[in-house]
């Protein structure tokens, strides 16, 4: 998983207002993946899948796509791409099967019929293929989208906020076919709101803010370095000072005496082991505690802590 | 990978399907509208007219008619179908396609002349069923007929573009086309004209085109016919240039 399929380098765009929507942003993406990009609204999410996928004309920097340089050779980058836009945008008149094949000869493919039979399939879709898209709901109009998105067999597949507005049992099912898509070898940058959705599916997480990237790392890696372990032990007794044998724990002792916050370890879970360890300590010096309450930092708390910084500073 | 030949018939049956779709209005209300031209003004009123420049007078009216639908026609076509994708946002797939201006041209455009070449085929059927007349050069004619077709599709294709509301769309084939159609020449001769109203008829463009249309029909025009064709193609050099520009700079297509 380390050929890179996607470089951009020093990526800006100044919108004819004068917004700067992405300043100098450096991105690589490895084939193969699922890589999340993350940030709050008008962070350019948009805008950098906009400026790969040719939707908006970028003021500086170069993209390099399957080794074409976007800015020159881009038919040959653009036929191996898949966007699912973030609106609902399809010709409603339409009936399913036809926008899905006109998507594919769009793209220069020729008609294939069993192959748009089994996209249609993998989607759930098939029943409807003879439906006129506005007759559908409006999560088998995302579905339509991400059809029409595959039908050229992109091999990076861009798929903004792809389940923005779908209930919780469609988000799972649209879990399970972008889990599908990677089993066949597509790469896939996606882009969400659900932090959670992120935690779950991505092997790779770039967090954006104000056009620029804060941070690009592996999941895994990133909860490592940047998770923690929060542990509120509420005491029996209230205590007036901590023992020696507790102090070398990172804790604190609240004003009044009664509750232990315990603050450590990293997102490898050694925080919980840790926190088991001072639960033992606290029996041996005498401390009886009524009840402890664990929390392991999500993604969620370290895009939020980060953004927090960042804002800070 | 070069030259998208699959997208671009892509895109052409796309647009032809839509029509197909929507046959009453490309179609069936446009013919309806021109027969009753050749009725009212051919046949009842026709009949009690003299003949202009030799040719009666319910002959001398159809190459205006037939290029007041077709200017109307093929504008409207060709720049409702680039403005639809660009008003619902299903423009984002034209362009993260690998199709550029060709292939988008010989699509939205070959559709629209298309349209555009049925409707006149159908319109000139009709009008025998009204009035007799005979096409002195007919080759020229359908020649002469692809070129009004392609450049007025070329340039509804820009109006498509340049327009961002319903109502803009309109404005042209209704507040310009039409009313330049009437007094170029549809249902009179130039010359017929009093100075200096024919002198000012002659600086509207449209009045070159049905004197050109004319020519090939019954041979007689109020202007030279190669200075109508090298107006029409001047007309169609002159979007094709401005097409290549708006794709160049993305204007009101890419942000």
């Amino acid at each position: 998983m380390n050929e890179t399929i996607l470089e951009i380098e020093g990526l800006t765009k100044v919108y004819s207002g004068g917004v700067k929507a992405l300043d100098g942003v450096d991105l690589t993406i490895r084939k193969g993946e699922i890589f999340a990009l993350l940030g709050p609204n008008g962070a350019g999410k948009t805008t950098l899948i906009g400026a790969v996928c040719g939707l908006v004309r970028p003021t500086g920097g170069s993209i390099t796509a399957f080794g074409h340089d976007l800015a020159h050779n881009w038919r040959a980058a653009r036929a191996r791409i898949g966007l699912v836009p973030q609106e609902l945008s399809t010709d409603m008149f339409e009936t399913v099967e036809r926008a899905v094949s006109y998507s594919r000869g769009l793209f220069g493919h020729p008609p294939d019929k069993a192959r748009i039979e089994e996209i249609l399939k993998s989607l759930s879709l098939y029943e409807k293929r003879s439906s006129q898209i506005r007759e559908l709901s409006g999560g088998m109009k995302r579905r339509v989208l991400i059809a029409k998105a595959l039908a050229h067999e992109p091999e990076l597949l861009f798929l903004d906020e792809p389940t923005a507005g779908v209930d919780v049992e469609l988000r799972k099912g649209m879990w399970e076919q972008i889990a599908a898509l990677r089993e066949r070898g597509t790469t896939i940058i996606l882009t969400t709101h659900y932090i959670e959705e992120a935690e779950l599916m991505a092997d790779r997480v770039g967090i954006i803010r104000a056009g620029r990237i804060l941070m690009v790392d592996n999941k895994d890696a990133m909860m490592q370095r940047m998770g923690t372990t929060e542990a509120v032990i509420t005491l029996s007794e209230p205590l007036p000072q901590l023992p020696e044998t507790i102090t070398q724990f990172p804790v604190t002792l609240s004003e009044d005496g009664r509750e232990l916050c315990y603050r450590g370890g990293d997102g490898s879970g050694s925080g919980s082991e840790e926190v088991a360890v001072l639960t033992k300590a606290l029996i041996a010096a005498g401390i009886d505690y009524r009840g402890i309450d664990v929390h392991d930092s999500s993604l969620e708390d370290i895009f939020v802590d980060l953004l927090s910084a960042e804002e800070a500073a | 990978m070069g030259f998208n030949a699959r997208g671009a018939w892509s895109i052409y049956t796309r647009e032809l399907m839509r029509a197909m779709r929507t046959a009453f209005q490309s179609i069936l209300s446009p013919v309806l509208t021109t027969s009753l031209y050749f009725v009212v003004f051919g046949t009842v009123i026709g009949a009690r007219m003299e003949p202009v420049d030799g040719v009666p007078y319910g002959a001398f009216i159809i190459p205006g008619l037939l290029m007041l639908t077709l200017l109307g026609e093929t504008t409207s076509n060709s720049s409702f179908g680039i403005y639809m994708p660009r008003f619902t946002g299903t423009i984002y797939e034209l362009l993260s396609a690998p199709v550029g201006v060709a292939e988008t041209l010989i699509g939205f455009v070959g559709a629209a002349a298309t349209k555009g070449l049925i409707l006149a085929a159908i319109i000139l059927g009709t009008a025998t069923l009204f009035v007799d007349y005979e096409i002195k050069y007919p080759l020229f004619a359908v020649g002469y007929i692809m070129l009004v077709t392609a450049s007025f599709s070329l340039f509804g294709f820009i109006l498509g573009i340049w327009a961002d509301s319903f109502e803009k769309l309109g404005i042209i084939p209704l507040l310009i086309l039409t009313p330049l159609t009437f007094l170029g020449g549809t249902f009179y001769s130039i010359d017929q004209l009093p100075e200096p109203w024919s002198t000012i008829a002659l600086a509207n463009p449209i009045a070159f085109l049905v004197s050109g249309l004319r020519w090939t029909f019954y041979g007689t025009s109020d202007v030279s016919i190669w200075v109508s064709l090298g107006l029409t193609l001047g007309f169609l050099a002159l979007c094709t240039a401005v097409i290549a520009y708006i794709f160049k700079t993305g204007w009101r297509l890419r942000e």
